[in-house]
């Protein structure tokens, strides 16, 4: 049942993507069947991979399509059904978002049709991803993930960066995709199948192990945008079209945690601790990096594109802690760190989304991305700003959204790093706890700079003064994802125990602890240790408030609310460009942790005695700067070297022809 | 039943006793710098006072700006009712360990950041700004000191932790002695004292809490004030807890209620002394000295972890 879900979810998928196709002259069809196709195709995706995830099913089948040797092996379990829900979720989200926001696309230059039939292919691919159980449909599945989603960065190709950011994309994906099938490869080699099945069974030697998990590590983690493979990330993500942003950003990523999970715990089966503590350090750099540089950037698309890389870094950290504890045999803890790194995959699908599709809404509705330019957009757009509010708190992890839930899970794993013999690894676990409470102080911080710059204050632009409240597709499609948010930040008992069901499958045992005590508390490993009674905070707030309320509302009818102007000191008005802006806001920061950036910083005095100047601020990223660039170089140094034989002169030509023969004739004679 | 009771009694004491502890390190100050000085109870003149007067709201203000007070307020009286202030054992403490403690204050921090940034002035968005900076180096530090706590005492739950210490015979760890210092920096910090932001500034230089809440009057200002106050309070509890749990109650008897009541005024009484007497010696800090300071506490804290793991495990 719940396979048939998901074969309808991908029949559709790919429906929306080519039956346009027949309709290509009509915009209005287009859009439509595209979009309706893909909110069937989630909708019976987020149904099929919730049922396998509740049901804890377990469902093989195989199709007799591929190549004439190997049929096309599918398999169904919790964990493809979690990441398969996660995946139709954010389509169906997007498709209900969509038809609105194309709206300004139907009179841009490039045509609708290139849209929905990529973002349609992108969607079945990722589904494809979760069911595939042979090595062969999963890059199968995995390319056309890949090669779909570049044709989405590149939508809008008349602007020179977007071309370029997509070719970086493309170039990382296939360097990633190349990593995966190598990793593939060390098992297919011992195992002489290319099915998972046959992979499982085969027990590799801790070399070879240890080799197929760095080429996975690498391949995947390109996929992700752990650092430094991130830069692709930051460049890629902003110039799609913010509902494929949303796509990309909340489960593209998603996906490839998939395969590394499934990779890692599934196929390789018996992990070792020192993998653990290279995945940990990955997290902690990359967790701490992304958010340092998204408080750097001023483009919104961008700051939250290198908020992936954060969040990615925080998952990579769960999963880090789960494999120290499973590679030392602590089973449970290692079912923690897993769940932690689960939910929050979850999560941040959620509210990474969310954010994308508001910051989507506010491209549209005031055509500026600059965040210097924004201001005051809460009075015009109060759904948006609301939607986004809640976004901002669920992703700085504050109680009681759903951030705080999966990163207090993280914690709580962490703290159990007393457990382990080795001392080493002890005193370096709680310093890996405290860069993740560093990371979710600093994103805090990031997201008030850019909710206080956006939404609050006056604002900045002309176009940010007379911005309108978007379409109600996209606004309904922001509530659905804020209520999430909500309740996975309120009834986290429940989540984590169909969460568990996932490591149970994966681990010798799951967590049987955390749920020991009722629905209303959450005890991750015992209710003595620690315990989160996430609907009694909830409660509390709200009776705290109502009690306050009720004790100052009578005395209301004496104390009258009167508005006057804000204090000017006397000088005159307050304008929008006296208040502080992003990159002020950010200023303390940026000379605390100065080395951590690229900074060019200049100031051009006025011509005159007047005031003011030009104050211009350039942050890069040094990855790009000290390993791209470098490695680009190289490259083209090299390329050039090998151009030499090209002399253009075909008697040139000949005698190499010539030689190549004779070569040839040698070769043969032996 | 009666842990419930005794819970929101507790949570409505806390709420009461909050602005004398304020009064009281204020008075105490002033008497160490020769002043006349208010009365301990001054602050619940201020507060009743505020509490008549009208709301002048800006143009500019959002529903941010009067959400943003009850928010402050409810999330840090929520963080007040988990923590154990006269007995031990009740069922509150069971909602939420440290770590969603430190949660609360962020929350409540990120309510007041974005409502100095609300009306649009330049002084909102600096006291914010640094507030931000400042909270984002203190809670690493504050979790390492907390972590390495929690890893001696095997949990995060305070009535446990609290309870964990009590029963151990009295010995000195040497990581708590770090982590006691590094904390006693952060409790500075976060509640906003000499020599990281000054309550009694209003100097544009030298703002940062009062800076976020110029903008705001009448019952707004009250509820922010208290809320600060509560802070205060909170954190004097939390130090007390943490590393003087002696006298509090670990049953719900009536004399050793009694004794729990008479030992947190004690402490909080020495420790109000204390913080006005560190403040009266101390100059504020240049904002930019703060990385070093709030580094220092750090390092106190990763100190006591590590010495935790070099000299405490077996």
């Amino acid at each position: 049942m719940a396979l048939n879900f998901v074969y309808l979810a991908i029949i559709t998928a790919l429906a929306s993507a080519l039956l346009p196709i027949l309709f290509f002259r009509s915009i209005v069809a287009t859009k439509y069947i595209s979009f309706v196709l893909l909110g069937i195709s989630g909708l019976s995706g987020a149904l099929g991979g919730g049922m396998a995830l509740l049901g804890k099913v377990d469902i093989s089948a195989e199709l007799p399509i591929g190549l004439p040797w190997l049929p096309c092996h599918l398999h169904l379990d919790p964990l493809s059904g979690f990441f398969l829900f996660l995946v139709s979720l954010i389509g169906l989200v997007a498709a209900i978002y969509g038809p609105a926001y194309v709206r300004e696309y139907q009179q841009g230059p490039q045509p609708l049709l290139p849209l929905t039939l990529f973002t349609g292919l992108f969607v079945a691919g990722m589904d494809m991803v979760m069911l595939a159980d042979d090595a062969f449909s999963f890059m199968i599945a995995w390319e056309l993930m890949s090669v779909s989603s570049y044709f989405l960065v590149a939508y809008q190709h008349q602007n020179e960066t977007n071309r370029s950011s997509a070719f970086i994309y493309l170039l990382m994906a296939q360097i990633g995709g190349l990593f995966i099938l190598l990793g593939y490869g060390v098992l297919a080699g011992f195992s002489g199948a290319f099915d998972f099945a046959s992979m499982q069974a085969v027990e590799l030697s801790p070399a070879w192990s240890s080799l197929a998990f760095v080429l996975a590590l690498i391949g995947f983690g390109m996929k992700a945008g752990i650092v430094p493979l991130h830069v692709w990330l930051p460049q890629a993500h902003p110039v799609a079209p913010s509902h494929v942003s949303a796509l990309m950003s909340g489960v593209m990523l998603k996906v490839a945690i998939y395969g590394f999970i499934r990779f890692v715990y599934d196929l390789l089966g018996n992990v070792y601790w020192q993998w653990g503590v290279i995945v940990l350090s990955i997290g902690c750099v990359s967790a701490i990096l992304g958010v340092l540089y998204a408080l750097m950037q001023h483009d919104l698309k961008r700051l939250l594109a290198y908020h992936s890389v954060e969040n990615i870094g925080i998952i990579y950290m769960g999963l880090g802690l789960s494999m120290i504890f499973a590679g030392t045999n602590h089973p449970q803890l290692a079912a923690l760190g897993l769940i932690a790194a689960l939910y929050h995959c979850l999560n941040h699908a959620l509210f990474k989304s969310l954010l994308f599709l508001s910051a989507g809404a506010i491209l549209q509705q005031s055509h500026e991305h600059d965040l210097e330019k924004m201001g005051g957009l809460i009075k015009r757009m109060p759904v948006t700003a609301f939607c986004f509010l809640i976004g901002c708190i669920s992703i700085s992890a504050l109680p009681p959204f759903n951030g705080f839930v999966s990163e207090w899970l993280t914690f709580q794993a962490a703290l159990q790093g007393t457990i382990l013999t080795n001392h080493i690894l002890t005193a370096l676990i709680p310093i890996a706890a405290a860069v993740l409470a560093l990371t979710g102080a600093l994103a805090a911080a990031c997201f008030v700079k850019v909710y206080g710059v956006c939404f609050l204050g006056l604002p900045r632009s002309q176009n940010c003064a007379e911005a309108t409240e978007t379409a109600f597709g996209p606004q309904l499609s922001q509530i659905l994802l804020a209520v999430l948010c909500l309740l996975f930040g309120i009834f986290p008992t429940w989540t984590v125990s169909q969460i568990d069901g996932i490591a149970q499958i994966l681990l010798p045992t799951g967590m049987p602890t955390a749920t020991a005590h009722g629905w209303l508390w959450l005890t991750p490993v015992s209710s003595d240790v620690a315990s989160y009674g996430a609907p009694m905070v909830f409660l509390g707030i709200g009776v705290a408030w109502l009690l306050v309320w009720l004790w100052l509302h009578p005395r209301r009818k004496n104390t009258k609310i009167r508005t006057a102007p804000a204090w000017d000191c006397g000088f005159g008005s307050l304008n929008g460009r006296m208040q502080y802006t992003a990159t002020s806001f950010t200023m303390p920061i940026r000379r605390i942790f100065r080395p951590v950036w690229s900074i060019e910083e200049s100031y051009q005095q006025p011509e005159q005695q007047s005031p003011g100047g030009r104050y211009q601020l350039k942050v890069a990223d040094w990855a790009w700067l000290k390993i791209y660039q470098p490695i680009g170089r190289l490259l083209l140094a090299t390329a050039r070297r090998a151009a030499l034989i090209q002399g253009g002169n075909i008697r040139i030509y000949l005698v190499y022809s010539f030689f190549t023969l004779l070569f040839l004739l040698w070769v043969v004679s032996l | 039943m009666n842990g419930w009771i005794l819970a929101i009694a507790q949570t409505i004491l806390l709420l009461l006793c909050a602005p004398l502890m304020t009064g009281w390190v204020r008075w105490v100050k002033c008497k160490l710098q020769s002043r006349q000085g208010a009365p301990p109870w001054q602050p619940y003149r201020d507060l009743f006072k505020l509490f008549k007067k009208e709301v002048v709201l800006a143009e500019s203000a959002s529903p941010i700006f009067r959400v943003a007070p009850y928010i402050v307020f409810s999330a840090t009286v929520l963080a007040g009712s988990i923590v154990p202030m006269v007995a031990i054992g009740l069922p509150t403490s069971a909602i939420a360990d440290v770590i969603v403690l430190v949660g609360f204050f962020a929350l409540g921090r990120f309510f007041l950041a974005l409502a100095g940034m609300d009306v649009g002035t330049a002084f909102g968005g600096m006291g914010s700004s640094r507030e931000m900076t400042i909270a984002s180096l203190a809670e690493p530090a504050m979790l390492m000191g907390i972590f390495t706590m929690a890893m001696t005492v095997h949990s995060t739950n305070l009535a446990s932790m609290t309870r964990y210490l009590l029963e151990q015979p009295l010995q000195l760890y040497p990581s708590f002695v770090f982590s006691a210092m590094g904390l006693l920096l952060v409790a500075v910090a976060e509640t906003g004292r000499i020599p990281i932001d000054n309550p009694a500034t209003h100097l544009e230089l030298t703002m940062v809490h009062e800076a976020m809440i110029l903008e705001y009057t009448g019952r707004h200002l009250a509820l922010m004030e208290w809320g600060a106050m509560l802070k205060l309070m909170i954190y004097g509890i939390l130090l007390g807890d943490l590393f003087l749990p002696w006298g509090i109650a670990d049953n719900l008897a009536p004399v050793a209620l009694l004794i729990g009541l008479v030992s947190v005024f004690l402490k909080l009484f020495l420790l109000g002394i204390s913080l006005a007497i560190m403040e009266t010696g101390l100059a504020k800090m240049r904002f930019f000295r703060t990385p070093q300071y709030l580094g220092l506490a750090f390092i106190l804290c990763l100190l006591g972890m590590l010495s935790h793991v070099i000299l405490e495990i077996n």
